[in-house]
């Protein structure tokens, strides 16, 4: 089986009314697996002994009917750190690395009933947006095998779109969930900063990363949003706002009546595919026709995002990433005569070029002589990109837009040119940069490939974003579509 | 265009951060990372004077928690993922180089 025609909701009732046991669902889930991901390549582990034995435990036990999630299989990003089960965040410096704790999100879920069914692919410790930068495994994109499923989520948002799995987690620092939704056409939530506990999330840019989930409905996305979040001991920056039931939200009655609604025009400009523009505003037009405004605005530092970005996020991923160093765990050189050697050629050998880069740029940004003039002065952008969200947001219910310039490209095309990827991120990065919930939700697509639309909010709003989604999806068939390469049993 | 980094300070660079850079791979990551600090420098354009830089964006400031032990115990365990272990150590190699003693 797939789960092209099914949800949360209709998996749930189906466990309850015992049509299908969890043990045969997780069955049926790694025998899809093992037919269509020799393809597609979305994971690089999969948990079936433990994922069959808390199945059977569960059909033992009974299906609690208040609890949507219990004995939902779903599947994990391989930064998110499992135990007992091998997380590498697609790196050789991780490869055999077995986790001896939880992330939170994945104690959460283990509690409420989840089953994960395995680790999924993504750009090497999660610096990359095609999931081509894995020093593990080459992800296709769900649509096309020919291109990448974006990134860095890539092995999540494939898994999702092809049908393996009804929902996966993943993480967004700079687009990471957004982009590969986009590209595959499901929806992504990349929730407010604090919103989801990183605890055990493998720490990439601390004042960006974010975990969220990735679905095939808004609906599922809401559910799976209210479960995983709320405020955590083990990570400090985590709100103690209340976490509302985002789902309970969702019904006939929701409506985007009377919403105000900025489109910005930096989101419209150069470098954005003319079809990806026209799906944007047919959106746009599908919005007015719903009862809301759509009034263009404006967010003038935009296009300093990339740059302010890469020299935040490079600074403080060359900062987290001084961890790995060949002495408590993961990658050491054999190659060694003295503990400098076990240093170096551990690093050397360990990472890819890219996560090299990055960590070489953050260096430079942060080294003596160079930090006022790079980080002080990203970090003084950083503040005027979040006073243009601000005054639009002020008297807008939401921003929209598109999630990226393009649809998913050929894979091989731009891995050789970073500058390329790097500007690939314009739309999404600001909302990183300010700490908004942003999500990518279908809304059309170019030259054959899904297009995803950006709505992004006020602080912990993402119940104004959740609703919106979800009225757009009701009246579109967007999200219905299946790709024909995925599911292939 | 004058060149904003050049191969010593790439070789600086990678050396503080402990990567180990050949020639080849040297010339390839300074002529990328000249490009990419090209890049940082079009914030030149953006007048700061006066603006605050933002560090975090987490609603919550300077929390204070118990210094409590919590999930200890597990030296077995977290001696596992280490490469080399000993007696309930990591081990690691002879930190001063002994071939330059000879």
């Amino acid at each position: 089986m797939n789960y092209f025609e099914k949800d949360l909701t209709s998996l749930h009732d189906d466990l309850v009314a015992k049509r299908i046991s969890v043990t045969d669902l997780v069955q049926a889930t790694f025998d899809n697996i093992a037919a269509t991901d020799p393809d597609l390549n979305a994971f690089l582990a999969l948990n079936k002994d433990a994922a069959l034995k808390k199945a059977a435990e569960m059909d033992e036990k009974g299906i609690d009917a208040d609890n949507i999630l219990a004995g939902i299989p779903l599947a994990i990003k391989d930064n998110i750190v499992t135990k007992g089960l091998t997380t590498t965040a697609a790196s050789k410096m991780l490869e055999n690395f077995v986790p001896i704790y939880d992330a939170t999100v994945v104690s959460t879920l283990n509690e409420k009933g989840i089953i994960n069914v395995g680790k999924t692919n993504m750009d090497e410790f999660a610096m990359g947006g095609s999931t081509e930068n894995s020093a593990l495994k080459t992800t296709k994109n769900a649509w096309d095998y020919t291109r990448v499923p974006g990134g860095s989520s890539g092995g999540s948002a494939a898994a999702v779109a092809s049908g393996e799995v009804i929902a996966a987690f993943g993480s967004d620092t700079g687009g990471s969930i957004r982009q590969p939704s986009s590209f595959n056409g499901i929806v992504g939530m990349k929730p407010t900063y604090g919103r989801i506990s990183r605890w055990g999330l493998i720490a990439f840019a601390s004042s960006l990363d974010e975990i969220g989930p990735m679905t095939r409905t808004v609906k599922d996305n809401a559910i799976l949003l209210s479960a995983v979040a709320g405020h955590d001991d083990h990570d400090l920056t985590t709100s103690t706002k209340e976490v509302p039931d985002f789902a309970a939200e969702l019904n006939d009655q929701t409506s985007v009546k009377g919403m105000k609604i900025g489109l910005p025009k930096e989101f419209l400009g150069e470098g954005v595919d003319s079809e990806v523009k026209d799906a944007i505003l047919a959106a746009a037009d599908k919005y007015r026709e719903l009862g809301a405004t759509v009034d263009e605005v404006s967010l003038p530092h935009n296009k300093y995002g990339v740059a302010a970005y890469y020299i935040i996020a490079s600074s403080e991923a060359s900062s987290n990433l001084q961890r790995f160093d060949g002495i408590r765990y993961g990658h050491r050189s054999d190659d060694v005569k003295n503990l400098e050697d076990v240093y170096v050629n551990s690093r050397t050998e360990g990472f890819g070029d890219e996560v090299k880069r990055r960590i070489m740029l953050g260096t430079f940004s942060l080294s003596a002589g160079f930090y006022d003039a790079y980080f002080k002065k990203a970090a003084q952008v950083r503040t005027l990109i979040i006073n243009d969200f601000q005054a639009v947001l002020k008297d807008h219910d939401f921003i929209m837009g598109p999630v990226a310039p393009t649809p998913a490209f050929k894979i091989g095309e731009e891995i050789s040119n970073p500058m390329t990827m790097y500007m690939n991120d314009i739309l999404t990065i600001p909302v990183n940069l300010a700490g908004l919930p942003g999500m990518s939700i279908p809304a059309g697509f170019a030259k054959g490939m899904p297009v995803g639309m950006q709505l992004i909010g006020r602080p912990f709003d993402e119940s104004t974003l959740y609703k919106a989604g979800y009225v757009f999806e009701q009246a579109t068939d967007f999200h219905k579509q299946t790709p024909k390469q995925g599911g292939k049993n | 265009m004058a060149s904003r980094i050049d191969q010593d300070q790439v070789q600086h660079v990678a050396s503080l951060a402990k990567l180990s850079l050949n020639d080849d791979q040297l010339k390839y990551f300074t002529t990328q990372l000249d490009e990419i600090i090209g890049l940082f420098e079009t914030l030149n354009e953006v007048d700061t004077d006066g603006i605050e830089p933002t560090s975090s964006v987490s609603d919550q400031i300077n929390v204070m928690r118990e210094d409590v032990a919590d999930n200890w115990g597990q030296r077995d365990a977290l001696l596992a993922n280490a490469p080399e272990s000993e007696k309930g150590y990591i081990r690691v190699p002879t930190i001063i180089d002994e071939s330059e003693d000879e």
